[in-house]
């Protein structure tokens, strides 16, 4: 397992071209008077080969994010505003908000695809994984003949560590780490450019989160899609992922690259993170958690969300929103707190 | 495989305890065939008559009841059920062998209509969760909460009384002779039409919710979502993942229906005077015909039993995770 100090690849994507842009996006659920606002002006770039690590507690809008990306937020979730837009390998970046059925329907799982939380739940029992893996070759790759279609499914199947023959099983059939698996063949199925991981691990035990993360970490150098892997456990991104994204109440609150993050939290809420998890390798340290519990969506307090929970709030945290912006001198970090507004103290 | 046999075993012996039951129970109450002759001629008969209707009804021997089970079995396997004395003296089998075929011709394909119609309706209903297609559903279960003989009466009077488009009552029209012929089958049709519309439109509300609600269950599973994310063709997202899937409750349920083709249609015959089973046991019961009713029972109870089979066999052929290993 390589740490982000150790991966070679960590310079390099930090100057990569962004493939997916997520600019000011608002999501609420339901609409008029009882509308809960669950995405508060996100802006997150994911860039061409990194891995992307979107942290937080539950409710605070990782996976509403990962939806909204994709347009697969079910009712009564809307995309209120904002943009999306996908950057395709050389070729003009494309609006995702604005594409028509048909479009979508072809971009999914082509350019993105998702590992989705429940690895239980994300086969369907009455198919076979053969059925399951090739309906998407088949509904993506019309010119595929049949018998390709079954290699190309064992090829898969074979990527992450499964044998071939269990292709004619049913979901039913396979442990909770198998199914996962096969879920991530899937997600590979078509070599996208993006696969977003929504807790892919959160259902498994640790030994069988292990395998799969290093496995990931393989897939990734061999095959060079970017990953935005969302999760609570914020010290499974510190070893794993390049640069990682804090979420509290709907707002990103902090993005910098894992190392920095890790020696040094500039939010008040990145810092109770890291102490809510047992780091996985260095010093040991204080386990604190985070009191008070997340901010109800429907209630959401003034000012900073986070200030009620705020061991160091102070004046301006429970009547202004501090906007996220950049820390200091470093163009890659910034964070959404008044600590760190020193320089930018005029603004309202 | 071992499955199937093992169901199989289970059915053969609830057969066998139910022709057993369908053998004592005519046994056990008061009075016998040739009484109910005797109070139907209001002691019009002589003793000479009663004593050669006893020997008819094989009831001047004096046999034990395990002689009668045995010989009970022995005529079951030979297809003899006895004289029926509605029809006498007609044998039983062969008045069920004309009247099955009617209830199984209206009944069975205005079964299968409506659990396609219904079916089909629910798949889009609950797919389309919102729109006009839920205005229906008021409509259909106020339909199937009307009981079914009214809503046949008020067909009759509507559309063969007050609009004399179809027939009132009968299979079809008794100045022809029964046969394969165009003129014959057309008539029948023609007097099918309207107790089958009416049997569909009442059965078919039960298949639009169970479908509906059960795709509207499934359309929130997490693998529907998947199937969406992998940018699947919308129809197979919708027949492939969630039909699919919401079927299986549905399909049981079709399967046992199809047990009470034979057993659950006595009102539909008895309003429309249908010359099948059901109008026969009506006749049968009123005329206290033991072995007509007999005769009819036996072929409810092995249809509900062939029925409950089927549907267990449908549901491993369709749902893996009920098959075992091995």
């Amino acid at each position: 397992m390589s740490t982000p100090e150790t991966t070679p690849v960590t310079t390099d994507v930090a100057t990569a071209p962004p493939v997916l842009e997520i600019s000011s996006l608002c999501v609420d659920y339901g609409v008029g008077q009882g509308a809960v606002r669950a995405l508060h002006d996100v802006d997150l770039t994911l860039r061409r080969g990194e891995v992307l690590g979107l942290a937080g507690e539950s409710g605070s809008g990782k996976s509403t994010l990962a939806y909204a990306v994709t347009r697969l937020l079910s009712p009564p979730g809307v995309i209120t505003g904002g943009d999306v837009r996908y950057h395709p390998r050389g070729g003009e970046p494309v609006d995702v908000l604005a594409m028509t059925p048909q479009e979508l329907r072809a971009f999914r799982w082509q350019e993105i695809s998702i590992v989705f939380q429940g690895a239980m739940n994300s086969l369907n029992p009455v198919h076979t994984v053969r059925t399951q893996l090739t309906d998407v070759l088949k509904a993506h790759r019309p010119g595929m003949s049949r018998t390709e279609r079954v290699e190309r499914a064992r090829e898969l199947l074979s990527l992450v560590g499964i044998s071939p023959d269990r292709l004619s099983a049913y979901p039913h059939q396979l442990s909770g780490g198998m199914r996962q698996r096969v879920m991530i063949a899937m997600a590979l199925a078509l070599e996208p450019e993006v696969v977003i991981m929504d807790e892919p691990t959160t259902a498994l035990d640790v030994v069988m989160q292990r395998q799969i993360l290093r496995q990931l970490v393989r897939l990734r150098e061999e095959l060079g899609f970017s990953v935005v892997f969302i999760t609570h456990d914020i010290s499974l991104l510190i070893e794993f992922s390049d640069r990682i994204a804090i979420m509290y109440g709907g707002r990103i609150v902090e993005q910098a690259g894992a190392a920095e993050i890790y020696r040094d939290p500039r939010h008040p809420y990145s810092d109770g993170l890291l102490h809510s998890f047992p780091a996985l390798r260095g010093p040991r340290r204080e386990l604190t958690g985070i009191p008070g519990s997340p901010p109800d969506l429907k209630a959401m307090p003034p000012g900073c969300a986070f200030h009620p929970r705020c061991p160091k709030a102070f004046d301006p945290c429970d009547r202004r929103v501090p906007r996220l912006a950049p820390v200091g001198t470093d163009t890659d970090r910034s964070v959404a707190c008044w600590l760190n507004d020193d320089r930018r103290s005029g603004e309202a | 495989m071992k499955f199937v046999l093992q169901r199989l075993a289970f059915y053969l012996l609830t057969a066998w305890a139910a022709i057993t039951i369908n053998f004592l129970i005519p046994r056990l109450m008061p009075g016998d065939p040739v009484q109910s002759l005797i109070a139907r001629y209001q002691g019009q008969l002589s003793s000479k008559s009663i004593a050669s209707l006893e020997t008819l009804f094989g009831l001047d021997q004096d046999r034990s009841l395990w002689q009668q089970y045995l010989d009970y079995w022995a005529n079951l396997a030979r297809g003899d059920l006895g004289l029926s004395f509605t029809f006498f003296p007609t044998p039983v089998s062969e008045v069920m062998a004309q009247s099955l075929p009617w209830t199984l011709a209206l009944v069975g394909t205005t079964t299968l209509i409506s659990f396609l119609i219904g079916t089909g309706i629910g798949i889009f209903a609950g797919w389309r969760r919102g729109s006009w297609l839920d205005g229906l559903l008021p409509v259909t279960t106020f339909i199937s909460a009307i009981p079914y003989f009214w809503l046949g009466l008020i067909a009759i009077s509507l559309f063969a009384v007050q609009w004399p488009i179809f027939p009132a009552a009968g299979g079809y029209d008794t100045s022809l002779v029964p046969g394969l012929d165009a003129a014959f089958l057309s008539s029948a049709l023609y007097h099918a039409v309207l107790p089958g519309v009416t049997i569909v439109l009442s059965a078919m509300a039960g298949w639009i919710l169970g479908m509906r609600n059960m795709m509207v269950t499934v359309s929130s599973e997490d693998y529907v979502m998947v199937a969406q994310a992998k940018g699947l063709p919308e129809r197979r997202v919708m027949f492939s993942y969630a039909a699919r899937n919401a079927i299986l409750p549905n399909v049981s349920g079709f399967a046992l229906s199809l047990g009470f083709i034979v057993g659950g249609t006595l009102l539909v015959e008895m309003v429309f005077s249908y010359p099948g089973i059901g109008y026969v046991l009506f006749q049968g019961v009123n005329a206290k015909d033991y072995p007509l009713m007999q005769g009819v029972f036996l072929i409810i109870t092995l249809a509900v039993l062939a029925a409950n089979l089927l549907a267990d066999l449908l549901y491993v052929l369709l749902d893996p995770r009920t098959r075992k290993e091995g």
